[in-house]
C-alpha cells in the first residue's frame, strides 16, 4: 500500500506542477457549460426578419406587431418592393421575409381567404424550418382569434404537453452531453498521455525494474484523474442547477455513481490506449480521432442516433458515451431510478471490465 | 568461491524473430566487483542487461542474479537490484527530495529510513541546499550523479548501470566513477555498460561484446597483454572490427 500511495502522491505532484494543464482540466467544464449555455444553442431567438407589407391595413399591422413581439422574431426592416427581399437575403441580414399581398384584410373579410408568403433562408435548413413553423403558428393564432366569434362546424383542438422539459431548453440536452465529453477528455486523454510520457522519459523502465507490480502502476495512474473527474462532475452539476436552471430530478447519489462508473470506463480506455501507443502524439491522436469524434457524433448529443443509417446506429452502440448520455438524461432530466437505467449500467460495467482487463494484460506483455 | 558469484549467465540468448540480439553469452560476476560490459552500439549490451534485470525474458540459456533464477524469481531479483537506465530517469518536475521519497516509497522503505537516507545522499553529493529544487533546474552532471544515488537508494547488492555517463563532461565522469568506487568498496556489485574506453580501465574485469557474443573477458591489464595493445581503446578496436552488424 505504501508503494501505491507514494506513486499517487507523485502523480499529484505532476498535475500540481503543471499548472496550465491543471487549469485547463478544471476550467474546461466551466467554459464548456458557459459556452453551450449562453452562446451555442439551436433554439431560435430574435431572428431578424423583413416585412413587405403591400396592404398596410389593420390586419397586417396587427400581425406584424405580434410577430415582432414574439421572442422568436425581431422585425429588422420594412421593405417597399419585392426586389428588396432578394437583396436583403443576399446581404445576409435577415433569416425570414414575410410578404403580404395588397388588400389582405379585404380578402380576409370578403372571401374568407387571404394569403401570406413566407420566404426563408434555407442555407441553414433547420433554422429555416423552425422559423417558418413559428411564423405559421403565430399567423394561425391570429386567425383563431378573429374566427373566435364565428361558429365552425368542426374543430380539432390539439393540446401539447412537453414532458420533462416544458420550456424546451437546450440545456436539458447539452448538460448530459458536456458531462460525457468532459469526463472522456480528462480521463481518457490525460491517463493515456501520462503513461506514455513515462515510457518516453524512460521512467517506466525504472518502474518495471522496481518491485512495484505493473498492475499497481496502472491503477495508481488512474487515481488522481478519478479525483479530478469528481471535481469536474460536481462543478458541472452545480453550474447546471444554479446557473442554467436544469433540475436534477432523479437521485443525486445514483447520478454520481453512474458518473463515476463512466469515469472508470474512460480511465480504462485511456490505460488501454497508452498500452498501445509509443509516443504522446500517438496517444493524443488515438484519443482524439478514435474517441472524441465518435463521442460527439454518435452519442446522440449533437445528432439524434435514431435518424442515422443502420450501420452507424450499430457502431454507435460501442461508443461508451452514448450509454452514459442516456443514463444522465434518464436520471437527471426524467428522474428515473436505477430500474430505468440498469441496462445501460450493465453495458458500461461490461465495457469497463473489458478495457481494464485488456489494458492490464497488454501492460504485462510488455514486461516479458 | 561459489557463494561469491552474484551474477551468473550460461549460454544466455535473446532472439527477436530471426535476429539474435544476444548469442549464447556466459560469464560470472563476483561480489563487490566492477564489471564492465563493453560493446559497440547495437552489440547487444542493453538487451543482455535487460534480461538480467527482469525487463525482458531470455529466449534460452540460464542466468541467476543474486542467486535467483531470471525466469522464475523475477520478483525477488527486483528487490535486490538497482538500475539506472540510459535515459535520464528522474522526474524533472519533482524536487530532489520528492524524487528520493518516491523511489524510497516504491521500494517499501520506511519514512524514517527515507528521511535519513535523503540527508546522507544530499550531504554526499554536496546538494544540501538544492534538496527542494526541481530536478529540471539542475545541471546534467548533477542529475546523473543524483540518478545514481537514487538507484542506490534502497541499498541493493547489485546495481546495473546502462551507459550512465553518456553526454557528461570528463570531470563529472571522474566524479561519477568515484561514486561507483565508493559503492564497490561497500560491497555493492557494479555491472556497467559503457563505450568510453577510459572508463573500461576503471573496471576490475571487462567483457567485450561483438555481434551479440562475448569476444573477450578479462581484467583490462590482461586484455591489453593478450591483444598486445597499449590501451583498452586498441583492444576494443581490434575486436570491434570483426563486427558484421552495423549500429542502428
Amino acid at each position: 500500500m505504501k508503494q501505491f500511495f507514494a506513486f499517487v502522491k507523485k502523480e499529484f505532484y505532476h498535475i500540481w506542477r503543471d499548472k496550465r494543464t491543471m487549469f485547463i482540466l478544471l476550467g474546461m467544464p466551466v467554459v464548456q457549460i458557459v459556452i453551450f449555455g449562453f452562446a451555442l444553442t439551436n433554439e431560435v431567438k430574435n431572428a431578424n426578419i423583413a416585412v413587405l407589407d403591400n396592404s398596410k391595413d389593420e390586419s397586417t399591422t396587427s400581425l406584424i406587431a405580434q410577430l415582432d413581439a414574439s421572442r422568436y422574431f425581431a422585425v429588422e426592416k420594412n421593405l417597399v418592393s419585392y426586389k428588396e427581399v432578394d437583396e436583403e437575403f443576399k446581404k445576409g441580414k435577415i433569416k425570414l421575409a414575410i410578404v403580404f399581398p395588397p388588400h389582405f384584410a379585404e380578402d380576409l373579410q370578403h372571401f374568407n381567404k387571404a394569403q401570406v408568403q413566407l420566404i426563408a433562408d434555407a442555407s441553414d435548413p433547420n433554422t429555416a424550418n423552425q422559423l417558418t413553423n413559428y411564423a405559421t403558428a403565430i399567423i394561425h393564432d391570429y386567425q383563431d382569434r378573429i374566427t373566435n366569434n364565428r361558429k365552425l362546424p368542426y374543430t380539432i383542438n390539439t393540446e401539447m404537453q412537453m414532458l420533462y422539459n416544458p420550456q424546451l431548453k437546450g440545456a436539458f440536452n447539452f448538460v448530459p452531453g458536456v458531462m460525457a465529453m468532459v469526463l472522456l477528455m480528462v480521463c481518457t486523454l490525460m491517463t493515456a498521455i501520462t503513461i506514455v510520457k513515462e515510457k518516453e522519459m524512460g521512467t517506466m523502465e525504472i518502474m518495471l525494474v522496481s518491485p512495484m507490480r505493473p498492475q499497481l502502476v496502472v491503477l495508481a495512474k488512474a487515481v488522481p484523474y478519478l479525483l479530478l473527474s469528481i471535481i469536474n462532475i460536481t462543478s458541472i452539476l452545480l453550474l447546471s442547477v444554479f446557473v442554467l436552471e436544469v433540475p436534477i430530478n432523479g437521485s443525486l447519489i445514483l447520478l454520481g455513481s453512474e458518473s463515476i462508473l463512466f469515469t472508470l470506463v474512460s480511465l480504462s480506455l485511456g490505460l488501454l490506449i497508452s498500452s498501445g501507443a509509443a509516443s504522446q502524439q500517438t496517444a493524443m491522436f488515438i484519443a482524439l480521432v478514435a474517441l472524441f469524434l465518435p463521442t460527439v457524433m454518435l452519442s446522440g448529443f449533437m445528432f439524434p442516433v435514431e435518424n442515422m443509417p443502420l450501420p452507424l446506429r450499430i457502431v454507435s452502440n460501442i461508443v461508451p458515451a452514448k450509454w452514459y448520455f442516456s443514463i444522465v438524461k434518464s436520471v437527471m432530466i426524467k428522474g428515473l431510478g436505477f430500474n430505468g437505467v440498469w441496462k445501460e449500467t450493465l453495458i458500461l460495467t461490461g465495457m469497463m471490465t473489458f478495457f481494464l482487463t485488456m489494458a492490464i494484460k497488454r501492460f504485462k506483455i510488455r514486461l516479458a | 568461491m561459489v557463494d561469491d558469484k552474484v551474477i551468473t549467465a550460461h549460454k544466455l540468448t535473446k532472439k527477436f524473430g530471426d535476429f539474435t540480439a544476444v548469442d549464447h553469452i556466459s560469464f560470472d560476476v563476483h561480489k563487490g566487483e566492477i564489471f564492465g560490459f563493453l560493446g559497440a552500439n547495437g552489440a547487444g549490451k542493453t538487451t543482455a542487461m535487460r534480461m538480467l534485470c527482469g525487463l525482458s525474458l531470455p529466449t534460452s540459456g540460464e542466468a541467476t542474479v543474486a542467486g535467483f533464477d531470471v525466469y522464475k524469481k523475477n520478483e525477488k531479483i527486483k528487490k535486490s537490484i538497482g538500475y539506472m537506465s540510459q535515459k535520464f530517469s528522474l522526474y524533472e518536475d519533482l524536487t530532489v527530495k520528492e524524487n528520493m521519497e518516491f523511489y524510497g516509497g516504491i521500494y517499501h522503505m520506511t519514512d524514517k529510513f527515507i528521511k535519513e537516507k535523503t540527508e546522507i545522499i544530499l550531504d554526499q553529493l554536496g546538494l544540501k541546499k538544492e534538496g527542494n529544487l526541481l530536478v529540471r533546474s539542475l545541471p546534467l552532471g548533477w542529475k546523473q550523479k543524483l540518478a545514481f544515488s537514487v538507484a542506490m537508494f534502497h541499498e541493493p547488492g547489485i546495481i546495473f548501470l546502462d551507459e550512465p555517463t553518456g553526454g557528461v563532461d570528463p570531470i563529472t565522469r571522474r566524479e561519477f566513477w568515484n561514486l561507483i568506487y565508493h559503492a564497490a568498496e561497500n560491497g555493492t556489485t557494479i555491472f556497467v555498460t559503457t563505450h568510453y574506453m577510459d572508463e573500461a580501465e576503471y573496471c576490475n574485469r571487462v567483457s567485450i561484446m561483438v555481434d551479440g557474443r562475448i569476444e573477450a573477458l578479462d581484467s583490462p591489464t590482461q586484455l591489453k597483454k593478450t591483444y598486445e595493445a597499449a590501451s583498452m581503446d586498441e583492444v576494443f578496436l581490434k575486436l570491434a572490427r570483426k563486427a558484421v552488424r552495423t549500429a542502428d
